[in-house]
């Protein structure tokens, strides 16, 4: 650029020549200088701004038409990206704890139809009808005619119908995938497994939702699309719980019973190895429930969880280890055993007016199951301390486990706590427990006095747990439970090698009204082998049962519930892994044989 | 020299062009070979569940329970009893093999056999 001179000299010379002020050029000269620095600038800076504008909106108009395309397209996978950790939409398989499939998915189909694209409906009625018994012809040539423009008609199809169906040929007839729960091993473990259903239902897909049991209850973990290919582990041992269902079967036919139950638990682990409530029902497919009448009565309700009962003398044991710890009394402590018991107006007696007293050991209270006897063990501990020892076993709350019936299944508690509460429950009278209370609590007496959440799910780390109870006083307490089956009212549950010991309980139902139910027994029958150093528990229910081989029918526990736990101690314990102990016979007794 | 260096840039620019459009059909082979891949693999795991499921199916403990009864005359199948629990001790040692003798050389075993002297 060719800069102008401040002062050009030609015009400074005519300037002065007619007499201006040269001063004035100068100055004008100077403006128009700054005048034009400034126009560049502008210009400079107008430009820039311009390219700014069009870089922001060319910014803008490939964001906003990525977006036109994203919404518009029809999405898809991503194809080039590796696949790591596989992603599935499925519902996880359940197993059991040696990894044998419980419940699977089974890809079917379920069938639709569009009516408006329909050839012939009423030939299509007919066929149908023709193939499922469910439907009448003259409903579906309604249902295809009457306008409208959808419409469901089966929610799973077998491969053979779906074929019969594809040879129906007519064009407004359609499939739809879908996801079907299978629980390959039908009755058995129905109660654990619960069901599945349909939730929302669309033509390319389903969602498969639990309905009961540990598929309701770990619902959300089985519809983890991160966790669905990897099984849900159970605690339950497939073939224990199948030889358990089998025994108990049996023991509920031979019994006369209506119903029985069973809990296996694992003492160190808290893990349940089988759990039978019968009668059962195949998940596959679910009975509806009864919609009047006593639930119980329903094949649908789990006795070892929903089935609340008065576990009678099967308490006997929590007030006697109790006191023990306490130091209240010793195995040998003679406590006053003198029946019938008055306490205000109530009368306690034994059972069938028997008197054990006036004097009995702790031990003996226990081996010949006296009322009395347990009820002056409690009044020394007191319904407070009671109670407390009560709530650390968890015979107060719900029993917290992976089941949806569980919380539901509150034990019935009085209100208030008087002495004659504490008297009552000392022998399980008065309050309301499931069998798996039980099994929990009695697991808390064989694991040496320390009480772990009970579960359903395969444990790798054992929880802490809470101390209940001394080692020393446990032991002491399992003894007195071997004492039971061998010298008391548990001797059918002798068990050659495996050294049962337990105790009976034999209650009568509560009626719906109020007021027990003299014909109507619950016998129960809660036991630890091998009782020198227990590994499983195992707590038998019958309900209703008697023993009709005589001539007088027997309803106590030990004609009924006993025999029945020993039969299914003597077929699981060999599954479970344990040997035989072989028992070395006291002396005493040899040598009074020698005699 | 100039044009020389044109011919060269188009040269390159053609060689270029061609190698690209190879690359993208072969990208394109492969994403196709990747999704079938995927798609094999999802249908075998669909028929691996299948097979589990019926596998579990057949296996069902009421299944093998009938069966075992079925076939009590032939494989006389017990439920397990503490009774067969066993001691290591209680379990015979292997015979040694037995040694018999060689009978490739009829002749000479015959001999052997007799405890006489070979007649011939």
């Amino acid at each position: 650029m060719i800069r102008t001179p401040l002062r050009p000299l030609a015009r400074i010379l005519s300037a002065r020549d007619k007499g201006e002020n040269p001063d004035h050029i100068e100055r004008e000269n100077i403006r128009l200088r700054a005048e034009d620095t400034r126009a560049r600038a502008q210009s400079r800076a107008e430009g820039r701004l311009l390219l700014l504008g069009l870089a922001f909106f060319a910014a803008f108009i490939v964001v906003g038409g990525r977006m036109g395309m994203m919404a518009a397209s029809e999405a898809s996978e991503p194809r080039s990206a590796a696949s790591g950790v596989e992603i599935s939409g499925r519902r996880a398989d359940i197993t059991d704890r040696n990894g044998r499939i419980l419940a699977t998915n089974l890809s079917t189909y379920s069938l639709y139809a569009q009516p408006k694209q329909m050839v012939d409906p009423k030939h299509v009625a007919g066929e149908l009808a023709k193939l499922f018994p469910e439907m009448k012809a003259e409903d579906l040539e309604r249902r295809f005619t009457d306008g409208r423009s959808f419409l469901w008609l089966r929610k799973k199809l077998s491969p053979g119908q779906m074929q019969a169906v594809h040879d129906i040929g007519d064009p407004g007839l359609l499939f739809g995938p879908r996801d079907m729960r299978l629980y390959p091993n039908g009755n058995l473990a129905a109660h654990v497994l619960g069901g599945a259903s349909f939730g929302a239902e669309g033509v390319h897909s389903a969602e498969v939702i639990g309905t009961a049991g540990v598929e309701r209850a770990l619902d959300s973990r089985l519809r983890d699309p991160a966790l669905a290919s990897t099984p849900l582990a159970l605690s339950i041992d497939l073939t224990v719980q199948a030889a358990m269902t089998e025994v108990l079967d049996g023991g509920m036919r031979m019994m006369n019973a209506v119903g029985a139950a069973g809990v296996l638990m694992d003492v160190h682990t808290g893990e349940v190895i089988a759990m039978v409530s019968l009668p059962d029902f195949d998940p596959n497919d679910r009975p509806s429930p009864l919609l009047k009448g006593d639930p119980a009565d329903s094949p649908l309700f789990n006795r070892a969880v929903q089935g609340v009962y008065e576990l009678g003398s099967t308490f006997k044991i929590f007030a006697a280890s109790q006191a023990m710890d306490l130091g209240l009394v010793n195995a040998n402590t003679m406590v006053d055993a003198n029946a019938p018991m008055r306490w205000g107006k109530f009368k306690i007696g034994e059972f069938e007016g028997h008197n054990y007293g006036p004097l009995l050991s702790v031990t003996d209270v226990i081996v010949k199951s006296s009322n009395v006897g347990t009820a002056h063990i409690a009044l020394k501990i007191g319904g407070e301390r009671q109670q407390a020892f009560f709530k650390s076993l968890g015979l107060l709350d719900p029993v917290p486990i992976e089941l949806t019936e569980a919380p539901g299944a509150a034990p019935l508690i009085p209100k208030r706590w008087a002495d004659i509460v504490t008297i009552t429950t000392s022998y399980g009278h008065g309050m309301s427990d499931s069998p798996m209370h039980l099994a929990a609590a009695y697991a808390a007496i064989a694991n040496g006095g320390v009480m772990l959440p009970p579960t359903l799910l395969k444990r790798d780390k054992i929880p802490q747990g809470t101390r209940v109870l001394s080692a020393a006083t446990a032991k002491i307490a399992a003894s007195m439970l071997r004492q039971v089956v061998t010298r008391g009212t548990a001797s059918f549950g002798e068990v050659e090698g495996y050294e049962v010991g337990g105790k009976t309980g034999t209650a009568d139902k509560v009626k719906r009204g109020g007021g027990y139910d003299k014909g109507k027994n619950i016998n129960t029958f809660a036991s630890m082998f091998p009782a020198s150093d227990p590994q499983y528990v195992l707590v038998v229910t019958l309900d209703e049962a008697s023993d009709n081989s005589s001539t007088k029918p027997r309803r106590t526990a030990g004609w009924t519930a006993v025999p029945v736990a020993a039969e299914v101690i003597r077929r699981t314990a060999p599954l479970l892994g344990l040997r035989p102990q072989i028992e070395i016979p006291d002396v005493s007794a040899v040598s009074a044989r020698k005699q | 020299m100039r044009p020389f260096l044109f011919i060269l840039s188009a040269l390159a620019l053609m060689a270029l062009a061609f190698w690209a459009y190879r690359e993208n059909y072969a990208t394109q082979q492969a994403l196709k070979d990747a999704s079938n891949l995927n798609q094999e693999i999802a249908d075998l795991r669909e028929s691996l569940s299948q097979q589990r499921a019926e596998w579990a199916y057949l296996n069902r403990p009421s299944r093998l329970r009938d069966l075992v009864a079925l076939n009590f005359d032939s494989l006389g199948l017990l439920p397990l009893e503490p009774t067969q629990f066993g001691n290591v001790d209680q379990v015979a040692h292997p015979l040694p093999p037995l040694s018999l003798p060689d009978l490739s050389n009829t002749m000479d075993t015959a001999a052997t056999l007799d405890g006489k002297e070979d007649p011939l």
